[in-house]
């Protein structure tokens, strides 16, 4: 679904990314962890070219996005991205958030658009929420709006970044939960996270980074009994 | 006689009135074409296009760095020159604001537009929003809620200096005040009569702009 080819990512003289090979199947959740600033999210941000590499390829679905010559708007309406400050349109309610970019980018009728952003929400758990604006909204539910607008253009990937490390302690869970409901589904999913309890249950495959290279690609039962590398053995020490 | 005395261009107001149709007039036609060539200039300065930037950086310079008063009469004066088109007063006056005050406005807006949560635009992006779409149904919205009281401010700005366009015999109120105080030689009546319309117009435009705000902070 998603091949990564020698990706390396510097900001100026700053190397971020070190040489990332790896790959992601149909319908895979991989979750992404390693300390701050290991380049968890620089990684998941270049898979839809919000950020773009400096060398390296990454393939969605064989098409090379990095090449210059993809439609890369279309390629970023399959790749749905829920983000650490959920980034929700202010000046749109809640199902108007939803029902934009359906509309706007893929020209689905108003009623479709709607019958199907009222869908989510139920989903989500926030149908009595459709007519508020996002400030109306606890950070909990404003990001499960977010992971409803993004569903709302029927991606095949979803990545998120960071989803819950804004959220209060007690938001955490809810947020979780509907994420848990999404991999059921059988999408395909990469979760840059620091909720290790999540990772462990959720995901396929664990991605470990470190400063900027992907150290250790393991299944969770394997990275989480007995990590190969000693820089994840580190990590985990102090994080479980 | 005496300065206080109003008798004598009682019958005048109605003659200075007729300049606050001129001076509103006038007022609205520079705010609005202001504000739209205010934000061609923006969306040019945030682009990529770099020569089209260049340009629209060295216009708003020359704009801002030279007298308003200046800009009007040459406009007035120059153009029949130039161009051998007899320009009218009121349209080398709303020429001159539009391209004047469009200049503030750019950066204004500019400043209203980078101000918009980056966040804004990558949530846009990755929902595939292409744009020209983003801008407009996204960040412009967003950034005009945070500068509308500044645009206020500089419409009424416009407001105020609009006055000057009496240098070039544009019929507004200071005109008409103008042509009063040569009937009657009283200095002071028309004056004080003009600088009132003048201040209850202002008042009526803050109190306007108090209540767009309010509506625009539903949201909040």
């Amino acid at each position: 679904m998603i091949k990564v080819e020698n990706l390396s990512k510097s900001f100026g003289k700053l190397d971020v990314l070190h040489d990332i090979s790896a790959e992601i199947g149909k319908g895979d959740v991989i979750a992404i962890i390693g300390p701050s600033g290991s380049g968890k999210s620089t990684l998941l941000r270049c898979m839809n070219l919000l950020e773009v590499p400096t060398k390296g390829h990454v393939y969605v679905d064989g098409q090379d996005i990095t090449s210059g010559k993809t439609d890369i708007m279309k390629i970023r309406q399959k790749i749905g991205m829920v983000f650490q400050h959920f980034h929700l349109f202010p000046h749109m309610t809640v199902l108007q958030n939803l029902m934009y970019a359906p509309m706007k980018v893929k020209n689905i009728s108003k009623e479709q658009a709607e019958k199907k952003g009222r869908e989510l929400l139920a989903r989500v758990g926030l149908s009595d929420k459709a007519d508020v604006y996002p400030s109306r909204l606890s950070g909990g539910q404003k990001q499960r709006v977010a992971i409803a607008r993004s569903l709302a253009m029927e991606p095949e990937i979803m990545l998120f970044d960071e989803p819950t490390s804004a959220l209060d302690p007690e938001m955490v869970k809810e947020v979780l939960e509907v994420m848990k409901g999404l991999a059921h589904t059988g999408i395909t999913m990469a979760i840059v996270t620091h909720e290790m309890g999540f990772a462990r249950e959720v995901a396929d495959q664990i991605w470990f980074l470190d400063g900027g290279r992907l150290v250790e690609q393991a299944s969770p039962q394997e990275f989480f009994k007995q990590p190969k590398s000693e820089r994840a053995r580190q990590f985990l020490e102090k994080v479980l | 006689m005496g300065l206080l005395n109003f008798g004598q261009i009682v019958p005048y107001i109605p003659f200075i009135i007729q300049g606050v149709k001129v001076t509103l007039l006038f007022t609205l036609l520079s705010t609005v074409f202001g504000f739209i060539w205010g934000s061609v200039l923006a969306l040019i300065k945030i682009s990529d296009i770099k020569p089209l930037k260049w340009l629209a950086v060295a216009y708003t310079s020359v704009f801002r760095g030279t007298p308003l008063i200046l800009q009007l009469t040459f406009v007035y004066f120059a153009t029949p020159q130039l161009f051998g088109y007899n320009i009218s007063q009121i349209e080398a006056a709303v020429l001159t604001f539009t391209l004047n005050s469009g200049a503030y406005i750019s950066e204004t807006i500019r400043a209203g537009i980078m101000a918009v949560d980056k966040g804004q635009r990558e949530a846009a992006m990755s929902l595939g929003v292409p744009y020209r779409r983003m801008m407009f149904d996204i960040i412009l919205p967003q950034a005009f809620k945070n500068i509308l009281p500044a645009l206020v401010n500089e419409s009424i700005a416009l407001l105020k200096e609009s006055a000057l366009v009496s240098t070039i015999g544009v019929a507004d109120i200071m005109q008409q005040a103008n042509v009063v105080k040569g009937a009657t030689f009283n200095y002071f009546a028309p004056y004080l009569v003009a600088g009132g319309l003048y201040y209850v117009m202002v008042m009526i435009l803050t109190w306007v702009a108090r209540m767009v705000e309010g509506r625009l902070r539903r949201s909040d």
